[in-house]
């Protein structure tokens, strides 16, 4: 199939790509630009462990075409770390074990990056619904729900400490 | 309490920032240059001979580097060395639809794909067997021709006198169960990269590297050794993250050899990397299992005997079979006190993907079956069913009628927890119509006590290296998989060493760096390379003790090793005086007093000579020790004691382990009457894990275990249709998402082990199986109705519901619905199938007597 050539703008910068048509945006992000954090879990977005966030929405960049992205602010998995640290959401994963073989996880952070700018101050319910688009093998998501709670908590602490 | 500094705090794995950046590599993250990737060519067909294999047409597609075939690789493998029934590719026979005929090697995925379509096999079609009862009936088109009535295996073990046990016994109950087949589902789909590299002696490719999603690196390494004739020493096998095992990594996958051939063949390096579908293919699954099962107990609550007959369906190939048969008769001792068993089983091969062992390997469904009669048992001696369990237990020390050694057991406290916080005694038989509680007992083993390969060799080993710069290098052949291994020996070394986690580095899994260790399977890695790296530790500790105490003057045993400093008892150091916290936080960079010095040891001794002689940094008591001794390092073995390894019977080797993990659960559950939807509502689950080192990781082993137990007790199962899977897909799998998942409340309980590191025993595996009989126990409680099949669907929950309002006998079990038509029965499917009047099977409540009038309709 004859190569397109493209604009991606993934984390902030901006790729010129030649990629067939057909590209899934997946394939894309692993094979052409290494960013391998994005995870294929499936074939057919049963399982968000390739979950993206297309202009701030998430998505399952394994059934998107690379090329109907273009003009479309991408965000990875390795576009979430802030100044070199990680996230509060991040560090939560890690320190309430949300994350045990990680594989899902990358999908996970950014559903719930997504979950958390649209509704900063989700209940139990909220959280339960936004990650039912990811699954988990290891976890059972209990761990996870803790982890989200407790980035809310971190936040609202750090917001609270910049307010005063 | 003993008091210690790093395990038993939860902490954060030490890879998890690298999983939650995304940052953490696995297999399939790798690209090497020059790579090309290959794709499987499998069967269509459930049982047929190949006449002949074309390949022409595919070698000639533009960008095909290579077509591999089975000639190509002819040397047979399997994970037992009694079942070397395998090949990287089939060339006789395919045996189940997904079975491997050929691999294209190409530049790109999208090539190598076109060219599978060209490639033409001629089959010769076979009969096929679905159905292990059917199966075992054949007398001709067998599976294997080695395998008479197609029976992998069967075994018969009569421990004690189980007639007179029956006899002794007020009550008897007999029953069917069956168990449908499931599957891991790990998230991470199976990935090989192969590469070769040129010898420079010889000028052609010499060494191989493979980077493999495996749980066993050792026993890859040896089964390519087999199939390439390539010796050990020239083969290398890297596992890098792995995104989740369940044992569907436990042992050498398909892709794995076929990577390897095809690069050797393509004379580039290969990945492979399965859909999900061929992931479904892969398998190695928990089988499809009849169980035929007879307790007899007394009117006080004991049993008197057991006996099971129990036929595994297990798939085209051995793979763990022969372990998984076994398990599943060993397991039913050691939970209880049984003074009489039975057991009679047959692992059965059938003409679909081979199953394997899948967390709680073999015990899961006797598990199920066992629990299910027990409370049966129980209701009809008037006892409650907590109250039976605890007329059961066993007396440890003990050795059990079939051999197991049980020392650690914590299953009286696990009882009496879960009933505690479930409020088992004051809610149950309480509770609103339709609202049921349910209990039920498991355990496990924490590595099984021999090895695969039968030899004396260590099953784990550990070294450690420490040199000037005071880093602590450990290298582990332990696979960490999710688990958190890497997490627990780290926790481990830096425990005994009084350093800091940050100070800590693993070196795991990589064959050239790292020493023999078996693998993770068998729930065995916490307890022996647990304990290989508590020995390898000791021994590099004790060289820096004696190095500190001649420079503190002092005897070894005054000192002591805590906060990455050295210190004799009952002196405070000064860092320690003036900020404890960052000197155990920060580790390296708090030791101060020698900061950038650590290099020019003489001056820094000379040094420290004019400091109090009470303490030393971890760094400077290094350092002194290389000075005196060298080289710092330290090495630890583990292998079980030859106490732990079981009886002298055919097949004794598979049960025994050091220790078993223990755990009692209740669930809570609602039964909708109309739509027979289960749904649970909470768990509650103790486990005896002897100690938990890392408790939020422990937490979360017992809650993916109870979560992935209640998968299959409510949706998980692999349906089939004339060999042919009908649910390759995760959301048709129906791994239950987070609106579905329960509350989950982990109960750690730590009978503290005798052998196992710091008493830690396995955490993984042990409480899964518990979970299903407590949910069917609890749909009992709830409306009245035993549940015989797994997973209790809504079909299966109206279909009992149905017999018990129309009073008749319904065997769930034979096959799966007996109302619905054989066809349907055949693969384990729908149950919603209404046949009309007389179609209707006889046992079906709502068959009418009179056949349906002619083209009536109904």
């Amino acid at each position: 199939m004859k190569k397109e050539l493209i604009q991606l703008r993934v984390n902030g910068r901006t790729h010129e790509l030649a990629i067939a048509p057909n590209a899934l945006l997946l394939d894309v992000l692993r094979q052409e630009l290494q960013l391998t954090g994005t995870k294929r879990g499936c074939d057919d977005s049963s399982c968000g462990a390739c979950t993206v966030l297309v202009d701030g929405v998430a998505m399952m960049s394994c059934t998107m075409l690379a090329a109907s992205c273009e003009g479309q602010e991408i965000t990875t998995i390795e576009g979430v770390s802030e100044h070199g640290s990680l996230t509060a959401l991040q560090k939560s994963f890690g320190d309430c074990g949300g994350a045990q073989c990680g594989y899902c996880t990358p999908g996970f952070i950014m559903t719930v990056q997504s979950l958390l700018a649209e509704n900063p101050d989700p209940s139990e319910a909220d959280i339960r619904a936004a990650l039912s688009s990811n699954l988990c093998r290891c976890t059972g998501y209990q761990q996870m729900y803790e982890a989200v709670r407790a980035a809310v908590a971190a936040e609202r602490q750090a917001a609270a400490g910049a307010g005063q | 309490m003993t008091d210690f500094s790093t395990i038993g705090k939860s902490t954060a794995m030490v890879d998890a920032a690298r999983k939650t950046t995304g940052a953490g590599k696995y297999t399939d993250d790798f690209s090497v240059p020059g790579m090309l990737i290959g794709k499987i060519l499998h069967s269509p067909y459930p049982h047929a001979r190949i006449r002949r294999i074309d390949t022409s047409r595919a070698e000639a597609v533009e960008g095909v580097k290579a077509v591999v075939v089975g000639q190509d690789a002819p040397n047979p493998y399997g994970i037992l060395p009694v079942g070397h029934d395998e090949h990287a590719l089939t060339f006789d026979k395919v045996r189940y639809v997904g079975d491997n005929v050929a691999c294209v090697v190409a530049v790109s995925e999208a090539i190598a794909e076109k060219a599978l379509e060209l490639i033409d096999v001629d089959y010769e079609l076979l009969p096929a067997y679905f159905d292990p009862e059917e199966s075992m009936k054949a007398q001709t088109d067998l599976i294997r021709d080695d395998k008479p009535g197609n029976v992998e295996k069967q075994y018969h073990h009569v421990f004690g006198d189980p007639e007179k046990g029956f006899a002794e016994a007020d009550q008897v109950m007999e029953a069917r169960f069956l168990a449908n087949e499931v599957t891991h589902a790990a998230m991470e789909p199976h990935c090989t990269l192969a590469s070769f590299e040129l010898d420079p002696h010889t000028g052609r490719p010499g060494r191989l590297t493979v980077w493999s999603s495996t749980q066993v690196p050792y026993y890859l390494q040896h089964k390519l050794s087999l199939v390439l004739e390539m010796p050990m020493s020239q083969i290398r096998v890297i596992k890098p993250l792995v995104g989740g095992g369940f044992g569907g990594k436990s042992e050498v996958i398909p892709l794995e050899i076929i990577a390897a051939v095809a690069a050797r063949k393509a004379q580039a390096p290969v990945k492979i990397t399965y859909t999900r579908e061929e992931v479904f293919w892969a398998h190695r699954g928990r089988p499809r299992s009849i169980i035929d099962l007879k307790t007899g107990v007394k009117n006080d609550g004991r049993i008197t005997a057991v006996q099971a007959r129990v036929v595994q369906d297990g798939g085209a190939y051995c793979s763990y079979g022969v372990v998984t048969i076994l398990y599943s008769g060993a397991l039913l001792g050691a939970l209880y006190d049984i003074p009489n068993i039975q057991f009679d089983g047959y692992r059965v091969l059938t003409n679909k993907p081979a199953c394997g062992a899948m967390r709680g390997h073999g015990t899961v469904n006797v598990r199920f079956a066992f629990e299910s009669l027990l409370d049966e048992l129980a209701g009809k001696i008037g006892m409650d069913p907590s109250e039976i369990r605890c007329r059961n237990l066993l007396q440890p020390p003990c050795i059990t009628v079939n051999g197991l050694r049980v020392q650690s057991y914590g299953l009286p406290e696990c009882i009496e927890k879960t009933i505690e916080r479930s409020g088992w005694k004051q809610r149950k038989g309480h509770l609103p119509a339709g609202r049921g509680l349910g209990m039920a007992c498991s355990h496990y083993v924490s590595g099984a006590a021999n090895s695969i390969i039968r030899s004396d060799m260590p099953h784990s080993t550990v070294n450690i290296k420490i040199d000037r710069d005071g880093g602590v290098v450990v290298y582990t052949g332990a696979s960490d998989i999710g688990q958190g291994s890497d997490t627990m020996t780290a926790q481990i070394a830096a425990e005994v060493l009084g350093c800091s986690l940050s100070r800590v580095r693993i070196i795991a899994a990589d064959t050239d760096l790292t020493p023999i260790d078996i693998g993770s399977y068998s729930s065995r890695v916490t307890f022996m390379a647990g304990n290989a790296t508590l020995l390898a530790a000791e021994e590099v500790k004790k060289r820096i003790a004696a190095a500190a105490a001649k420079k503190m003057n002092c005897a070894v045993e005054e000192l002591d090793f805590r906060g990455d400093l050295v210190v004799k008892k009952g002196s405070v150091p000064r860092a320690v005086e003036t900020d404890q916290a960052e000197v155990t936080h920060a580790g390296a960079s708090a030791s101060g007093r020698v900061e950038g010095q650590i290099l020019r040891g003489s001056l820094q001794q000379k040094r420290q000579e004019e400091l109090p002689n009470d303490w030393m940094t971890f760094e400077e008591a290094v350092v002194a020790a290389i000075d005196f001794q060298g080289t710092l390092t330290g090495t630890g073995s583990y292998a079980p004691p030859q106490e732990a390894r079981g009886g002298k019977h055919h097949g004794a080797g598979v049960g025994p382990s050091p220790a078993y993990s223990y755990s009692a659960q209740v669930a809570e559950v609602s039964v909708d009457e109309e739509t027979g939807e289960v749904t649970v509502h909470k768990i509650w689950a103790a486990h005896d894990c002897g100690r938990a080192l890392n408790p939020v990781s422990v937490e979360g082993q017992v809650i993916g275990s109870v979560w992935m137990g209640m998968g299959q007790a409510l949706t998980e199962e692999l349906i089939w249709k004339d060999g042919v899977l009908m649910n390759p897909g995760l959301l048709e799998y129906r791994t239950p998402s987070s609106v579905e998942s329960p509350e989950i409340e982990p109960i750690l309980v730590e009978s503290v082990d005798p052998e196992g590191p710091f008493g830690a025993k396995e955490c993984s595996e042990g409480s899964l199986a518990a979970t299903i009989p407590a949910i069917a126990n609890a749909i009992y409680d709830a409306v009245g109705v035993r549940l015989h099949e797994s997973p209790f669907t809504p079909e299966r929950v109206l279909a009992a519901l149905r017999a018990k309002k129309h009073a008749k006998a319904l065997n769930l079990t034979e096959g799966v619905d007996p109302t619905a038509p054989k066809s349907f029965r055949e693969h384990g499917g729908s149950l919603s199938y209404r046949g009309k009047g007389a179609k209707r099977h006889a046992l079906d409540a709502f068959r009418s007597e009179a056949p349906a009038p002619a083209g009536g309709a109904e």
